[in-house]
């Protein structure tokens, strides 16, 4: 509208008033645009020829393009997806694994934002001596790769009797989510007013009725930038599962691993990129509804400050 | 009215020290104690179990003489090198792009990120979709009547690796693209002002004013894209599992293969011991640059 | 009578750092007590100390009576009042009230008999469902020192309670301040920075610089007869002008000013027989223009370089002998750059400071 307003009433050069006339059509514009679509086909090609590939008959996958779109659509590769693939001795699809990676992500999501809040709101408002070089430690952990860490703890889990078990792996994640939902925390609650946490004290609250009174109602909004955070890392996880689980815990990630790179029986590409999508389907509808907070939590935990 | 005495050592701040039991448990017992369990374990003869032997540098000897290692390193330092430069070149250029007021900001960026919240198992299995040759890019490009064509990275020892990065861009550009946004969000629009003023085109003020008013951004990305690619083993494991033959072995999957799979403990202990050197070269140098110069209370 | 709030010998050190400097101070019961300083001067160092909010290293802090150094804030009797209100976001008015009370397991009905008369005392009631977003700058300061109010305490402290609000708000609630203050008639101890909520609040002003008090006392004392030359030159504002001269002759004492002997016989010294090298300091509104500089016992005549005028007065910027001068006259008297004007002052009301410790003399 603006732009057809602007061209009507466009000004002589000589005597320019008012805003300056935009073109929508511009050089810039057009080979900005272009790169932008073309490298959005990049990115959105996998996930178009997944759902594609998930729909179609095998004759059909066979014979045409992966590009083309199903000449019949057909849920079947889905719900064999779903319920029916074999994976070792199981028979009863990606359901297990989903149910498995529920039951691992609700708990150690919980437990491992539970401690970090509290490490997190004890470090920014009741420094002891010595915090910091816990947290220091902490920090430096994040970077230490998992695989130098990875039996010694096996033999740990062994020891206390969770080693193959869900609380295990929990524990794990707890433990390997700490760092960078500690830093989350810490910033955040750094960010609080000190005066605040100063008149609770005059009222009389102590550390936990500060923290659940005071601090946790404020919070909210970065202890839901924490669920996102950690339900995408803890869902996508493959590692762990691997090691820390016995096969009838595996977690989807792993179980879908199991399926589309099983090196027996005919190959079933509709029912592999089904099963790929199903267990893409809880991060990505994470990513869609949270939108900025995704954004933000990625942004907080990896830029300080 | 109380008049307790001056609350001592242990017991001053008392509830904060017992909830940050599990902080110090994770920091001491697990970051500490099992990469020292496992470097000290390095120096043994385990294989099935860990014995305490003691074989010195027998292990490093031994691990800096196995193909599959060597392999492995050279493939990580390939695939790093490309995999540094081609993030940081398109995750700023996407971000640059961004930033151009474009309409449908949300929805290009909402396309740029989506792969990386995906894991890194489903990122490899579509991509081992997508370039299969029998069925995939090869053949659509062939069925046009290309019929020379060829496209088959994953099938072939010489160009495997950069079917990974291929796929592993896709992952992870969007992230880079995101930090680089916040970086380029957060300079002074009055230095753009400025430039426009004094009349610097577009591309000179970005690589001569942006970027370098950038650095903190450009290193923390850095570091955080180097220390990802260390660990790099669900995507080789789901694309292509190291094959074809040894072509795409990666550090990670070595030490797990040792670990849990070949009964050779000690060869693991020894490998991931020099991967954790390999994040301490990394790391020291960006902790010097970072905390060095300003102390942080 | 015995002190309401009593600090003595108290040091503060942050690692090398000494905040406090071995500190003594008595505060009166009833008493209005005005820590005036600039920022970093230890003000709202030792404020966090009376509260218990900082630990001190060394020293103790007596309130009633009672030695409280270690105990903790709520168990002090003290209620305090903070710059930006930190009032609980997520709480109504009424839950910022009730808060500290309810965590001191406090009856219900005496909870909402204290609430009605803080609310009534402030004027508050319509707002004690509301939540402290929704509140102005000087309704969030009312109930923060309504949260005050409610713990029936007798010490008060407040923190630079005023420097988030706007000019003329802060005028307002300086006022009601102390009108509480007569009402309640408590000890309140109060940190600022802004010397006239000091001097009109205050019965005392303690002046710190560099965790020591440098001077204590009501404020026309410390207008009038600054113990030294830092507390000279902070309060007033512009700041005293001074000149560096000489004392001499003990018997009949006076100093040379561009030129010119001025007699201090009607000075009144705190430290009479003394000579040497001295800062004779006149404050900028003691001296005088016009008909008043002609019968002035001292008289000079000046170049106007610099006016600024503000309305009710102009400020001159001047210079005598070298040495920086500013005096103020009426601000219907036309003054231009460069006008040559009369001025006059009486030594009896200058300020004089040795210049080896600059302390009064």
């Amino acid at each position: 509208m603006a732009d057809v307003t602007n061209t009507m009433q466009r000004p002589s050069p000589a005597h320019a008033s008012g805003p300056k006339p935009r073109r929508v059509f511009s050089r810039n514009n057009i080979v900005i645009y272009g790169i932008l679509v073309v490298l959005a086909v990049y990115y959105l090609l996998p996930f178009y020829v997944m759902l594609m590939t998930s729909l179609k008959g095998l004759p059909e996958i066979r014979m045409g393009s992966i590009f083309a779109p199903p000449m019949e659509i057909t849920f079947e590769p889905w719900l064999k997806a779903w319920s029916t693939v074999c994976t070792g001795l199981n028979c009863d699809g990606l359901s297990r694994g989903f149910l498995n990676s529920i039951k691992i992500t609700v708990p150690s999501v919980f437990f491992s934002i539970a401690v970090a809040s509290v490490n997190g709101y004890a470090l920014s408002m009741w420094r002891f001596k010595g915090a910091n070089v816990f947290f220091t430690i902490l920090i430096i952990g994040a970077f230490i790769p998992y695989q130098v860490m990875i039996y010694p703890i096996v033999i740990l889990l062994r020891e206390i009797g969770l080693y193959g078990d869900l609380g295990g792996l929990v524990l794990v994640h707890t433990i390997f989510g700490m760092p960078i939902l500690t830093l989350l925390f810490r910033n955040y609650f750094s960010s609080v007013p000190e005066e605040l946490f100063k008149a609770a004290r005059v009222d009389g609250a102590r550390f936990w009725t500060i923290y659940f009174k005071i601090m946790l109602p404020m919070a909210v909004p970065i202890f839901v930038v924490a669920v996102i955070l950690q339900t995408t890392a803890i869902w996508n996880d493959f590692l762990f599962g691997v090691i820390f689980t016995r096969p009838d815990n595996y977690p989807m990630t792993v179980q879908l691993n199991n399926i589309v790179n099983s090196v027996t029986g005919v190959k079933e590409y509709n029912v592999n990129m089904a099963a790929t999508l199903l267990s893409g389907v809880v991060p990505l509808t994470i990513y869609f509804l949270s939108g900025k907070l995704f954004v933000r939590g990625i942004a907080a935990g990896a830029v300080k400050g | 009215m109380s008049q307790s005495g001056k609350p001592t050592g242990l017991f001053k701040n008392l509830s904060a020290k017992i909830a940050a039991i599990p902080m110090v448990l994770t920091a001491l017992v697990v970051f500490v104690g099992c990469s020292v369990w496992t470097i000290v374990y390095s120096f043994t003869n385990s294989r099935l179990l860990p014995s305490s032997k003691w074989v010195g540098l027998d292990q490093y000897e031994r691990l800096w003489g196995t193909r599959r290692w060597l392999i492995s390193i050279e493939n990580l330092a390939i695939y790093g090198i490309l995999m540094l430069i081609l993030a940081l070149v398109l995750g700023f250029l996407l971000a640059a792009l961004i930033d151009q007021k474009i309409r449908f900001e949300d929805g290009f960026r909402t396309i740029f990120l989506y792969p990386y919240a995906l894991s890194f198992i489903v990122t490899g299995l579509v991509w081992q979709w997508l370039l299969n040759p029998e069925f995939g890019i090869q053949n659509a490009v062939r069925s046009l009547g290309f019929e020379s064509f060829t496209f088959d990275p994953l099938y072939n020892t010489n160009t495997v690796l950069y079917g990974v990065l291929i796929a592993g861009l896709w992952h992870t550009s969007g992230l880079v693209m995101c930090l680089m946004l916040a970086g380029l969000r957060g300079i002074d629009e009055d230095v753009w002002k400025a430039t426009k003023i004094d009349g610097i085109p577009a591309w000179k003020t970005y690589l001569l004013v942006v970027i370098p008013m950038m650095r903190p951004v450009f290193i923390t990305t850095l570091v955080l894209i180097t220390s990802a690619i260390i660990k790099l083993y669900d995507l080789v494991i789901a694309q292509t599992g190291g094959g074809p033959g040894l072509a795409s072995e990666v550090p990670a999957k070595f030490v797990f293969d040792m670990m849990f799979v070949s009964q050779n403990l000690a060869q693991g202990f020894a490998a991931s011991s020099m991967m954790l050197v390999a994040v301490i070269v990394v790391i020291i140098p960006w902790a010097y640059l970072e905390f060095g110069g300003k102390k942080h209370g | 009578m015995q002190p309401s709030v009593s600090i003595q010998n108290l040091k503060l050190n942050f690692g090398t750092v000494s905040v406090l400097r071995d500190l003594n101070l008595d505060i009166g019961q009833g008493e209005f007590l005005v820590l005036l300083g600039s920022s970093g001067c230890g003000k709202s160092t030792l404020l966090n100390c009376i509260a218990g909010l900082l630990e001190p290293t060394e020293g103790s802090i007596h309130i009633n009576g009672n030695n409280v150094t270690w105990a903790e804030p709520s168990d002090r009797g003290i209620g305090m009042v903070f710059q930006s209100y930190a009032l609980y976001p997520q709480m109504t008015v009424e839950g910022n009230l009730t808060f500290g009370l309810k965590n001191a397991k406090m009856p219900k009905d005496e909870i909402a008999r204290r609430v009605a008369r803080a609310a009534e005392v402030l004027q508050i009631e319509p707002l004690l469902k509301r939540k402290p977003a929704a509140l102005s700058g000087g309704q969030r300061q009312r109930v923060a020192i309504g949260r005050a109010l409610v713990r029936d305490v007798d010490v008060f402290l407040f923190d630079e309670p005023l420097s988030n609000l706007d000019a003329k708000l802060r005028a307002d609630l300086r006022v009601e301040i102390k009108r509480l203050h007569q009402t309640l008639e408590n000890t309140m101890i109060y940190v600022t920075h802004d010397q006239v909520e000091a001097m009109t609040l205050a019965d005392r002003i303690a002046i710190m610089k560099g965790g020591v008090v440098m001077q204590l006392d009501t404020p026309s004392v410390i207008y009038n007869k600054p113990a030294n030359k830092y507390v000279a030159d902070f309060i007033g504002s512009p700041s005293m002008n001074f000149f560096d001269t000489r004392l001499e002759d003990p018997q009949a004492p006076k100093v040379t000013i561009a030129g010119k002997d001025v007699s201090l016989s009607e000075y009144e010294f705190t430290r009479p027989g003394l000579s040497g090298d001295v800062w004779f300091g006149i404050r900028p509104e003691h001296i005088v223009t016009g008909e008043a500089a002609e019968s002035a016992p001292v008289q000079f005549e000046v170049t106007a370089e610099l006016v600024e005028p503000m309305g009710a007065e102009t400020l001159v910027w001047s210079s005598l002998d070298g040495t920086p001068l500013r005096f103020r006259v009426d601000g219907q008297v036309p003054v231009a750059d460069g006008d040559l004007i009369r001025i006059g002052f009486d030594p009896a009301r200058a300020s004089i400071f040795d210049k080896v410790e600059e302390l009064r003399v």
